[in-house]
């Protein structure tokens, strides 16, 4: 069959089509779908899939940032200015000594599975954290000695020693209520009193929460939400702009915030966090035994610097490991200013000039970011530090966590409260042993809730002293979202990611 | 034939005992513990140590191995270490998604390609096929990643007209089918059109020069119509073998467009895997990936007898 009559006319059809192509693509404009109006779903964008649905057995901050709040509660919850406040219990009262709680319960509570929250579930998830959790975490629940069902709407929490820390613990994943007789697979089911239930879990897509009709409080204005996954944050920053999702939450990538910011359709939030962005120092071999390299160190990093180069100003210098959402913090910004001479005296004291030290830097943007600025403050002061990369979180975690076969590396510690863990215990792989830290951290504890507060900014003083690890500054949540969108509990105070609030504002 | 496919088989199955052992024993070098990556940093020791013999890491590996093979061989691919998913449904899934991404990349490739190689080489004179040859000299160039992202910012980004990721499965609803398998297919097949556009080219200003062409000129063929009854046929064999070459590139050149598109294949699967030291589903999809090329090949082969009636009888 013959169909063109020569080259020429072989020709044509190539570059006919061709233009085509070529003004389709430059005509056009953004498709223009009223945003918001009347909707009751929203798509969120989030980095980092949880690989199940069960935080008991499987850590990691992913699983309890979809599910605390929005499927599964506790007692209490930490609200957006890190404050305790009542959720399946009204009210609270704590005898003289402050070793027993007794909390009374909301009435009317059931889990998605449709059997009542009783007292009963509060004694049985409070005694599976000490029995049957397999994570660290379930620690913070060892101060519990007993736990008692007064009535069905009262429970008695008996501690062995009183604790400024559990009740604020109450409120994040190891007080989740779960139910008395559990029969399901946590992996695959959630059962929790929250307002959502997963509907689906699509892996390497999305999970969908949906509403549920039965919820105990005030029903979600959203029926539906679908927290899509990215693999990268560039992928999660692409689907905002595009308006393939409503909101991106946790985004990881600073650089195109700037470009979002133009974007009168967006809003921009830096929320707080939790998470601060640690230089760690191995304290427990050479170079970094030495008090005098350590604080050279402190007076060799620019954090101003480090935060407008490596993640383009967003963020919050900190000065130690307590983020300002924490009762007990205070300002130790200024405790090391940046002064390389100070620093060069320091490392001449020490006998450490000329230093060469290996950096292990986990394949992480922010950490690869940050990394770069620090070895060329550190080159200033006569510190050659050569960049290792680690593959996070699999050669990490052997190699710096668990080997603690490192001298210097730089990691983002995401959980609430982490000072203690982080530089409490000896055999961390900081390697930091300060016995009075332990000491003091215990009295604080176990004072007054002034003691507790003057008692902890006591030990962050300590570590600061000691310039165990330069915390460089705390990571930021920042959220893009539709502008129309409204409820955004930016400020991840734990480790939850609360949907509940969101709704459309012209709806 | 039956004794053709009789040496397909037993090159598949060589290729696939040399290849599970390989992949089996390089992750095993691999630095990093599965367990600890699967329960975390704050797994306490007794979790680790029950982790690792629920899931036979604690083995010896040999044993590890014949488990691993015996599975495979009755397409049991076992149960992910991190998801405690059946890998099976999982990977078959996957693949279908990545096929469906390659296969559509490679028709695109091919509709631009094939017209526009052959238009360089009878034009490989004038301007507009030194032109041709220097874009597609340029195409072979630009990473296929590149040409995703900005795919991307223009058409989903500023547009607005396609979504800038994700899947939606034939079975789930076409239209948005064809919506999210647009871009993604056309990033993974625009690089592959550059490529196999100057394989034509050489391959017909091979045949230009035959005497074939001139012969069938000769009986009153217009030239366009000796090329394409004649010429193109003849050009096929190393046209075909290329695609063959280029199917499985594309097939790893997909790990990547997947990343940038949220498209859940093989290659997503197999980079999570990786990751989170997920060793039987890095096994698994890497047995599956090898499968697939044997398969490959063996369809270039048959494809090879069909366009020319010569080689069959050297079979």
């Amino acid at each position: 069959m013959q169909i063109l009559t020569g080259r020429r006319a072989l020709g044509a059809v190539v570059v006919l089509t061709s233009a085509a192509l070529l003004t389709a693509c430059s005509a056009g404009s953004s498709s223009g779908e009223a945003p918001g109006e009347g909707r009751t779903d929203a798509v969120v964008g989030l980095t980092g899939e949880p690989t199940n649905l069960d935080f008991t057995t499987t850590s990691g901050s992913a699983i309890p940032q979809l599910l605390m709040n929005n499927v599964y509660e506790g007692l209490v919850t930490i609200d957006q200015e890190g404050e305790v406040q009542p959720q399946l219990a009204e009210s609270w009262e704590i005898n003289g000594d402050r070793t027993v709680y007794t909390f009374t319960l909301h009435d009317g509570v059931t889990f998605s599975d449709g059997s009542a929250f009783t007292a009963d579930d509060v004694v049985s998830s409070i005694g599976r954290v000490q029995d049957d959790w397999t994570l660290s975490l379930k620690a913070k629940m060892d101060v519990v000695e007993s736990v008692e069902a007064v009535s069905d709407t009262e429970v008695a929490v008996t501690l062995a020693h009183p604790s400024n820390a559990w009740l604020f613990d109450m409120g994040t994943s190891v007080g989740a209520m779960f139910p008395d007789d559990l029969s399901v697979d946590l992996a695959t089911e959630a059962v929790g009193t929250g307002p959502y239930t997963v509907e689906e879990v699509a892996t390497g897509e999305h999970v969908t929460l949906a509403a549920r009709d039965d919820y105990w409080g005030e029903a979600p204005a959203l029926t539906e939400v679908t927290v899509r996954y990215f693999a990268d944050a560039n992928a999660q920053a692409n689907a905002v702009r595009a308006g393939d999702v409503d909101m991106a939450y946790n985004m990881q990538a600073p650089d195109l915030i700037s470009g979002l910011e133009q974007d009168e359709d967006l809003q921009v939030i830096d929320g707080t966090s939790t998470g601060e962005v640690l230089l760690s120092l191995n304290n427990a071999r050479p170079p970094f035994d030495d008090l005098n390299v350590r604080r050279a160190v402190m007076y060799a990093i620019d954090r101003q610097a480090v935060l407008d180069t490596a993640w383009a100003g967003h963020g919050q210098l900190i000065g130690s490991m307590v983020p300002p959402t924490d009762p007990y913090y205070q300002d130790l910004t200024d405790s090391y200013p940046y002064d390389p001479d100070r620093a060069r005296e320091l490392l001449a004291e020490a006998g450490a000039e000329n230093l060469s030290i290996t950096f292990d830097v986990p394949t992480r943007p922010y950490a690869e970011a940050v990394a770069q600025v620090v070895v060329s403050q550190l080159k200033d002061v006569g510190i050659d530090a050569k960049i290792v990369p680690a593959e996070f979180p699999a050669v990490w975690l052997d190699k710096v966590f668990t080997e603690h076969d490192y001298e210097m590396s730089v990691i983002l510690h995401t959980e609430a409260r982490d000072m203690l863990t982080i530089f409490g215990d000896p055999d961390y792989y900081i390697g930091y042993d300060n016995p009075r830290l332990a000491q003091v951290a215990e009295q604080a504890d176990e004072g007054s809730p002034d003691q507790y507060v003057a008692g902890m900014q006591e030990v962050a003083r300590m570590i600061v002293d000691d310039a165990a690890s330069d915390p460089l500054f705390l990571f930021p949540n920042t959220v893009v979202a539709d502008a129309a969108l409204a409820g955004i509990a930016a400020n991840a105070t734990t480790e939850s990611m609360d949907l509940t609030g969101l709704r459309w504002s012209d709806s | 034939m039956a004794r053709h496919l009789a040496s397909h088989v037993a090159q598949l199955a060589a290729t696939l005992l040399v290849a599970t052992a390989a992949i089996f024993l390089l992750l095993r070098v691999l630095p990093g513990d599965p367990a600890v990556v699967a329960l975390g940093i704050e797994a306490s020791p007794e979790a680790l140590a029950a982790w690792r013999a629920e899931h036979g890491t604690d083995g010896p590996l040999v044993a590890q191995y014949l488990h691993w093979v015996g599975g495979l061989l009755t397409g049991d691919l076992g149960t992910s270490y991190v998801t405690s998913q059946e890998l099976t449904p999982l990977v078959a899934d996957r693949v279908q998604v990545t096929g469906i991404l390659v296969l559509l990349g490679m028709l695109i490739a091919l509709v631009v390609a094939v017209p526009l190689g052959t238009l360089a080489a009878v034009w490989h004179r004038n301007a507009g096929g030194v032109t041709l040859s220097a874009v597609s000299q340029v195409g072979v160039a630009v990473p296929n990643f590149l040409v995703g992202v900005l795919l991307v910012s223009l058409f989903a980004v500023r547009l607005g007209w396609l979504p800038s990721g994700g899947w939606t499965a034939p079975v789930d609803g076409l239209g948005e089918f064809w919506r999210h398998v647009l871009l993604p297919a056309v990033a993974l097949g625009s690089v592959q059109a550059a490529i196999i556009t100057r394989y034509v080219r050489s391959a017909v200003l091979e045949i230009m020069r035959e005497d074939f062409l001139r012969t069938a000129r000769a009986k009153g063929l217009t030239f366009t119509g000796a090329l394409v009854r004649h010429g193109l046929r003849n050009a096929g064999v190393p046209i075909v073998t290329v695609v063959g070459v280029q199917i499985a590139s594309m097939l790893i050149g997909a790990v990547v467009i997947e990343r940038v598109f949220a498209v859940p294949g093989l290659g997503s699967l197999l980079l999570d895997s990786v990751g989170n030291r997920d060793l039987l589903a890095v096994q698994s999809v890497v047995a599956v990936l090898v499968v697939l090329v044997v398969l490959l090949n063996f369809l270039v082969d048959l494809a090879y007898t069909l366009l020319d009636p010569r080689l069959r009888r050297a079979a």
